[in-house]
């Protein structure tokens, strides 16, 4: 599986993308963190970065890059060689160059300015998201032929995820407000890996304490190590479910 | 070799294969004849798990091929269209198939690498080949690793008459080795020294498969073309060939 990665993250090098989304990250943290006086502050900024720009990034490149290299997936598929570690190839070659690209944006600057457990939260937090989103990314990526309806679906998925979700939270919140909600939102937060990490860093700053009932509620969870667990299983469950879903329509493809 | 039992697919409302039925072994030469869309390309692709059938079943030595991918190991293919990575150059590609294939070097047969000499432009991108020179890497990578099954989908279109010519040698020369040999082609004149036996499909249905001998004696022609034409006349006169020829033949008698 290794040999054909090599050639993915050689290609993948070689379109000079990855490079550029590094020197952003890379920017942006140092700025943020030379901006504030307070560090935390500038983790908080980073933080929004972090939910917002890496699953975009993630989603986009990963389908640009699967459509792009449908030739080479094309030329493998007729060897002797399996569809599933063609395509998981494929992913890690993806994976692993998104990655690399944000523990050297975000994880350096980090590391040497705030290196504290919401510092260690936020990347890995940072890092789930991007093998999440790059999982979804393939399964759009797979289940349309056509460029144009791919890329599409891929945005729909992270508008969804990033702006439209929380809408349709708050509502529900607000028509049921008369009611104890706070298991539930517990439950809510599951179904949505960026509000799952938000809430999952929040509690680890000090801006919890304005939170409020549910924030002691929150905090009383996530900063146990149950919380920790917990967050860990539901994001390994958005990074496998999606990929083998994936996985199964790329078997039946016809190429 | 080959066997193919009950094949049938469906393209939404094309019906590209209808119930193929077909027994190819060792030593022979199969011409794929038929009119565009007949499916002949999309029967290469399922012999070689591209395209998934939606019912029936092949046999490559045996085995059925829905499982295990190391029979592809034993084919050699080469595209109607050879669509390669961009970025990739012709070197980088000939040595990531000896990587796929784990070949020991000495079984290789470079014969047509440097008969093209496709060595001299082993550094140029895949992107920069013209249409003949990608069809000679393609023809190259098919004969690379002496498979037992040559699997050619049009292989003289596009290539100027020495490089084809050679290409013809090459073939015949496999042919005696007790290969099996497919060939799709609408240049029956290539195909005429070649072929033992003709397999002709029309729209999805195999009308027959005959060796060339019995075709000749049939027809009472001696050329490929001929036979195949009386064929088309007798049985179907709507053949989609025909009308295509015609059609041209008529516009050009107009001013």
């Amino acid at each position: 599986m290794l040999k054909l990665s090599r050639y993915v993250l050689y290609d993948i090098l070689r379109s000079k993308v990855i490079i550029v989304y590094t020197l952003f990250l890379l920017t942006v943290s140092f700025s943020l963190f030379q901006l504030e006086e307070n560090n935390s502050k500038a983790i908080l900024s980073l933080l929004n970065i972090v939910l917002i720009i890496v699953p975009l990034i993630s989603m986009i490149f990963t389908t640009i890059h699967y459509y792009n290299s449908y030739e080479f997936i094309e030329l493998v598929v007729s060897q002797p060689l399996s569809r599933s570690r063609i395509l998981l190839s494929e992913y890690s070659g993806v994976a692993l160059s998104l990655l690399s690209a944000f523990f050297m944006g975000v994880g350096i600057p980090v590391l040497l300015f705030s290196f504290s457990e919401t510092g260690l939260a936020l990347l890995f937090t940072g890092a789930a998201l991007t093998l999440i989103f790059t999982s979804l990314a393939f399964l759009a990526a797979v289940s349309a032929r056509d460029k144009a309806r791919g890329i599409g679906v891929a945005l729909l998925l992270w508008f969804y995820f990033a702006l439209i979700y929380d809408g349709l939270v708050l509502m529900i919140l607000f028509s049921f407000s008369e009611y104890p909600m706070e298991k539930f939102t517990l439950l809510l937060s599951a179904l949505n890996p960026i509000d799952l990490g938000r809430i999952f860093i929040m509690l680890r700053m000090d801006v919890s304490a304005l939170m409020g009932y549910t924030g002691a509620l929150y905090k009383d969870f996530f900063g146990s190590g149950t919380g920790t667990l917990y967050t860990t299983g539901i994001m390994l469950i958005w990074i496998v479910l999606p990929l083998l879903l994936a996985l199964r329509i790329f078997k039946k493809k016809d190429l | 070799m080959i066997r193919i039992e009950h094949l049938k697919k469906r393209f939404r409302k094309l019906q590209a294969l209808d119930d193929i039925n077909a027994l190819f072994s060792s030593g022979q030469v199969v011409s794929l004849i038929g009119p565009n869309g007949s499916g002949k390309t999309t029967l290469i692709k399922s012999i070689l798990g591209m395209v998934k059938p939606d019912s029936g079943c092949i046999y490559v030595d045996g085995k059925p091929i829905n499982g295990d991918p190391a029979y592809r190991g034993n084919i050699g293919y080469m595209p109607q269209i050879g669509r390669y990575p961009d970025n990739m150059q012709i070197g980088q590609l000939f040595s990531m198939m000896k990587n796929i294939r784990k070949a020991p070097e000495a079984s290789l047969d470079n014969d047509l690498l440097v008969k093209f000499n496709l060595v001299s432009i082993f550094d140029k991108p895949m992107r920069t080949l013209s249409g003949g020179t990608r069809q000679k890497v393609s023809a190259a990578l098919a004969f690379l690793f002496n498979p037992d099954i040559l699997i050619l989908d049009e292989p003289t279109a596009g290539l100027d008459p020495l490089s084809s010519e050679l290409l013809k040698e090459k073939i015949m020369q496999e042919k005696k080795k007790n290969k099996l040999i497919l060939i799709s082609s609408h240049v029956l004149s290539d195909l005429d020294e070649l072929t033992s036996h003709v397999i002709y499909l029309q729209e999805g249905k195999m009308i027959f498969l005959k060796d060339i001998a019995t075709l000749r004696q049939e027809t009472g022609e001696d050329k490929l073309g001929k036979a195949i034409a009386r064929v088309m006349r007798g049985g179907k006169k709507e053949a989609l060939w025909i009308d295509e020829v015609l059609a041209v033949k008529e516009s050009e008698k107009l001013p």
